[in-house]
């Protein structure tokens, strides 16, 4: 059990590339803490880093308040599952969750015991005299986390952990994870692409891009309130609506194409007049009304997506596509007119200047969300 | 010959649709070369094995059969058995232990460094595979000269003649230096071919350099290993080189099989002792690839 803390770590390649950039974060013991970003955003270098199989250039690294930045992967106490689980294929399950035993030379009873105790607790007691290549994506996936559980290290680090299962297995093991990594109550740091996976497995989250966090959070914290565009464009299984929108008069309402729309809760008194900003809107909390209403956009209905129970309507308005979420039954006809209107309470407002989140308190953070650790949630300015 | 056989199978519909008279016609050249330059020759020398055939003489002209004397002679002729001797050594020093050991250290030491280095060495061992025998013999018998050699000079040991005092020593060497290419780039696609993430895992695990070859990268490669081993042994054992070094001396020192024929044959005209000679030999090649065979065999299964 362990807490993690970087201090200005940096990780520079021999060709100028610098994939994790000055980085100050602290992962708190016991934590599930997610690293979020698109390829070849750092993530997966930090994450590298931490285990050692990377050397950071500068800053320094503790575990546990002992400084590692130079030991050896062997020395940190850490476990790694990768994405292609790195499974031994030469080795029987039972071996391959031993392994780590047999490397510290735990006798040979011993490890057998232990490995058929944790095999046992993954479900995998039917599976011990087997191969990896006899197993199946999801068996092969529990044999990597029964080897880095075994040897009880300090910190897990799961690199993709759940890319190369299939979609209602990744489902599956989404909940077996988050459930597994909270009975064990060991920090754990786990890399993704998928936001999805993020916001549904993570305490806390940090999100990256080009080698630099861009926003620290809890998953409530990052989705209502992004803060920037970049993290707002990232966040969400259907994309933020950022429309253009100019402040009128006062600095009391947005102006869109000729439209003027009350402005956000959030960014009330934050506004001068004739700024130019984005107003951002999650189709989630944009309604959609067939007749016409004070503040909102008209348009028309050009395509519709059925999401189940919900669906997806793209509204366009002049030259911009608006995407709203209805409640099945109470879509527009396509082609019929609509008037789409974002959620005054929810919605947010962009600087275009710097593409930051315009707020009224910035240290007031979980104003949408329900967060009760409020202080913990760093907003990181983007360079 | 598949051709052959599939007109025969079925007359009116070969795969190619040729007929049978077409496809035996595109066939036959092939088989003319096959038969003229490959059966022909190893039918003979099966025949020349059991006469008393000679390069010169009353036997070159009326050679007669006998028997399997030829095969007996050798199995008792100490000449052939320090040949054979000699032989597995050249084998086991130069390929076994040279070849393999130096040419997976080679691979194994590149994964790491700068590509510039990694190509001037590969480059440099490539080299010494591409050339051609003589060349590459006139300069190891100029490097290993008594008087002026660069060895010589290098060691600081002006006068020793190194092809004399340690003949199989230099071919073994010499051998080494020659073929470890081969090993090389064969061992760097197999490195290649191992998952850094299980690297990783060991190395997590706290595994030193020398338990992640033993529970890694050896698994991982271990057939590249035996497959190795069989080629880089068939070679050497039939290599005929070290004959352009040291011609098999001095006094039979450094008389690989290969060169005892030769000698046997050609230099004292004894083409039927020396034919014999070559089908033991060509025996001897088969089991070490039967040995090797069902190794990999075992491995698989």
């Amino acid at each position: 059990m362990a807490s993690i803390e970087m201090r200005g770590l940096t990780k520079a390649y021999a060709g100028g590339v610098v994939a994790v950039n000055s980085l100050d974060l602290t992962i708190a013991d016991g934590e599930f803490f997610a690293l979020l970003g698109p390829s070849g955003c750092g993530k997966t270098t930090l994450l590298r880093t931490i285990a050692g199989l990377e050397q950071a250039t500068e800053g320094s690294l503790l575990l546990n308040g002992r400084d590692v930045t130079t030991a050896p992967p062997g020395k940190r106490d850490v476990a790694m599952v990768f994405q292609d689980y790195a499974l031994f294929p030469h080795m029987n399950v039972n071996e391959n969750i031993a392994y780590p035993l047999r490397i510290q030379k735990v006798p040979s009873a011993e490890r057998r015991a232990k490995a058929e105790e944790t095999g046992a607790g993954l479900g995998l007691s039917e599976l011990m005299e087997r191969r990896p290549g006899q197993l199946s994506g999801g068996q092969q996936q529990r044999v990597a986390l029964a080897r880095a559980i075994a040897y009880r290290p300090q910190v897990f680090l799961f690199d993709e952990p759940l890319s190369n299962l299939d979609a209602r297995l990744r489902l599956e093991a989404r909940t077996f994870l988050k459930r597994l990594q909270k009975d064990l109550g060991v920090t754990t740091v786990f890399v993704t692409h998928d936001q999805a996976e993020a916001l549904a497995m993570a305490d806390r989250m940090a999100v990256m891009e080009s080698g630099h966090i861009r926003q620290i959070g809890t998953p409530s914290e990052v989705f209502h309130r992004p803060v920037n565009v970049f993290v707002a464009n990232f966040i969400g299984s259907t994309p933020m609506n950022l429309i253009p929108a100019r402040v009128g008069p006062a600095g009391e309402s947005l102006v869109v194409a000729s439209t003027s729309l009350p402005v956000p809760t959030s960014a009330v008194g934050q506004l001068a007049e004739d700024e130019d900003v984005l107003l951002g809107s999650r189709p989630e909390y944009t309604d959609v009304s067939c007749s016409e209403g004070p503040g909102a956009l008209r348009g028309t209905v050009a395509v519709l997506e059925n999401l189940g129970a919900t669906a997806l309507v793209s509204v366009e308005t002049g030259d911009l596509s608006v995407q709203a979420v209805v409640p099945e039954g109470e879509e527009p006809a396509i082609g019929a007119e609509a008037w789409v209107l974002p959620q005054r309470q929810r919605a947010l407002v962009y600087r275009v200047t710097d593409g930051l989140l315009v707020s009224r308190a910035p240290d007031e953070s979980a104003g949408a969300g329900a967060a009760p650790d409020a202080g913990s949630a760093t907003e990181v300015a983007s360079a | 010959m598949a051709a052959q056989a599939t007109s025969a199978a079925a007359p009116e519909t070969d795969a190619a649709g040729l007929g049978k008279a077409r496809a035996t016609a595109f066939v036959t050249p092939a088989l003319l070369l096959v038969g003229a330059f490959l059966v022909f020759p190893a039918l003979w020398t099966l025949y020349l094995g059991i006469t008393d055939y000679r390069l010169t003489g009353i036997a070159a002209a009326d050679p007669q059969i006998v028997g399997l004397q030829n095969y007996t002679d050798a199995l008792t002729d100490p000449q052939f058995r320090n040949a054979l001797a000699l032989t597995l050594l050249f084998v086991l020093g130069s390929a076994i232990v040279g070849q393999t050991v130096l040419g997976f250290s080679i691979a194994w030491s590149m994964r790491a460094v700068p590509k510039t280095v990694k190509t001037v060495v590969e480059s440099l061992v490539l080299l010494a595979w591409i050339l051609p025998s003589s060349i590459v013999a006139f300069l190891w018998i100029a490097y290993l000269n008594r008087d002026n050699g660069t060895l010589n000079s290098v060691l600081g040991t002006s006068g020793f003649d190194w092809l004399l005092g340690h003949p199989m020593l230099s071919i073994i060497v010499f051998n080494t230096w020659r073929g470890t290419a081969f090993s090389m780039l064969l061992f760097s696609a197999a490195l290649n071919a191992v998952p850094p993430s299980q690297l990783e895992t060991a190395r997590l695990a706290g595994a030193d350099t020398f338990a992640q070859f033993r529970d890694v990268v050896f698994p991982h490669i271990r057939g590249h290993v035996l497959t190795n081993t069989l080629l880089i042994s068939l070679w050497t054992f039939n290599d005929f080189s070290p004959y352009l070094l040291t011609a098999g001396g001095p006094n039979h020192a450094s008389e690989t099989l290969p060169v005892y024929i030769y000698n046997s044959a050609l230099y004292s005209g004894e083409l039927g002792y020396g034919s014999a000679i070559s089908l033991i030999m060509l025996l001897i090649n088969l089991l070490i690839a039967v040995f090797y065979l069902r190794l990999l065999k075992d491995r698989r299964s």
